[in-house]
């Protein structure tokens, strides 16, 4: 699974990561996590508020720092 | 994939056990309130020094700040947490796109205190209302009320300075935002944005919308309560030292210093006040506090409010974030049309009263 966090590495952008990361050793799920900090592919992806959250090229989530229940779920 | 114990979800407290929950914070946050004054002054009549001294006086108005500041904070973060949670940069793109000028600035403005905006995502914002059809004047009239009109500013206006100042803090800001953006829509600069904006112009997709659609009135307090987190992590320090200085001032500098250099007759003190706001940085919180403490000494309010706006609407970090999609010649009208605006309210304000 590939995860992308969209975000200009803001405080909240790094929690995101930190959340998906736990969330990932927490179920053992095989995830790659990379850091978008690049404008032009965050705009890509259509995404108007950071941190986003980008599952095998879909975006699933936006705005907000996700919480671990949330990012639990989408590693099943 | 291995489930663990603390996964197995409890059952969730029901909707109604939140609202009496909030309802019953509101009742006692309403009692605690109507007791800060006594708080304060018991406070003081503890401390080894004469009341009516400046340190004496300093003291008061620091223990009855403080409290009222971070009291009336918390309430209104909160309930903007919750009105937020009904909007979001998405539905607030769908509404202006195709917007003509004019009516789409009016709207734009509003809609800036309402939407949920941070920053860091201003780039993001910016290229995704350009990229749907937003007019760029209408994108303007957005990206200068968001930061300038915000429930933070606000409420400290309305707890330190009172509320006539705040409501016209608030129609004076919203005006600026919608005048500056209709001008600049008017000046038809789009062809000076970064060329890579102009070229996603056409093609973004718009995602849809994601989970701000079908929130429970329940996800809605805890959007609020995180709101009221997240906004008391970043600015508790900016009040108490914002607070500490406005006590000195108000204790000890005085009065008639503070009519010489910013009354109203230095017509020269209101550009001074906004070119001295640019470069300074501090989220509203800080700045507030030493408002209102040039307030009580004298200072002109046209001044002071100019101050405020340069301040908190033309910040030296948010411009070079726009950097990556404004060129400087564009970022230059900005700064010239909004500090024009900022201008002329400070000019109106201490010529009229």
């Amino acid at each position: 699974m590939e995860i992308k966090v969209l975000g200009p590495g803001c405080a909240k952008c790094k929690a995101t990561v930190d959340v998906l990361t736990r969330a990932a050793a927490d179920t053992g799920a095989a995830v790659t996590i990379t850091k978008i900090e690049d404008m032009r592919e965050i705009v890509g992806y259509g995404v108007m508020s950071t941190p986003g959250v980008v599952i095998d090229g879909k975006v699933v989530h936006v705005g907000s720092v996700p919480t671990q229940e949330q990012a639990g779920a989408w590693m099943k | 994939m291995t489930m663990q114990a603390q996964e197995i979800p409890k059952t969730p407290t029901p909707a109604w056990v939140w609202s009496a929950g909030v309802a019953a914070f509101v009742a006692l946050w309403w009692l605690v309130y109507g007791q800060l004054i006594p708080f304060s002054e018991w406070l003081v009549g503890l401390l080894p020094v004469d009341r009516a001294s400046h340190t004496g006086e300093a003291l008061a108005f620091f223990f009855y700040d403080v409290p009222k500041v971070m009291m009336l904070l918390a309430l209104i973060v909160f309930a903007m947490g919750v009105v937020r949670s009904f909007f979001s940069p998405e539905k607030t793109r769908a509404m202006l796109s195709g917007k003509r000028e004019g009516v789409g600035n009016v709207l734009s403005a509003s809609l800036g205190i309402l939407t949920p905006f941070c920053s860091c995502s201003a780039v993001p914002l910016f290229i995704g209302f350009v990229s749907a059809g937003v007019p760029l004047g209408v994108t303007f009239s957005f990206l200068i009320a968001a930061p300038m009109v915000n429930e933070v500013a606000l409420v400290l206006l309305v707890g330190l300075v009172g509320w006539q100042v705040a409501v016209t803090y608030l129609v004076f800001g919203l005006s600026i935002a919608i005048v500056a953006g209709f001008i600049i829509g008017k000046l038809n600069l789009e062809g000076w944005l970064q060329p890579w904006v102009r070229d996603i112009h056409a093609g973004a997709s718009a995602p849809t919308d994601l989970e701000s659609a079908r929130l429970t009135w329940v996800e809605r307090y805890k959007l609020g309560i995180e709101a009221v987190r997240e906004i008391f992590g970043k600015v508790w320090m900016w009040i108490i030292l914002g607070i500490g200085l406005g006590a000195l001032i108000h204790g000890y500098v005085p009065q008639d210093l503070m009519v010489r250099i910013m009354g109203a007759e230095a017509w020269w003190s209101v550009p001074a006040a906004v070119a001295m706001g640019i470069p300074m940085y501090t989220n509203a919180a800080g700045v507030i506090p030493i408002v209102e403490a040039l307030l009580g000494k004298g200072a002109a309010l046209g001044t002071v409010l100019a101050f405020m706006m340069a301040v908190i609407a033309l910040s030296l970090p948010e411009m070079l974030i726009l950097r990556q999609v404004l060129t400087l010649r564009l970022i230059a009208v900005f700064i010239g049309v909004v500090g024009g605006g900022i201008l002329s309210v400070g000019f109106l304000f201490n010529f009229l009263f």
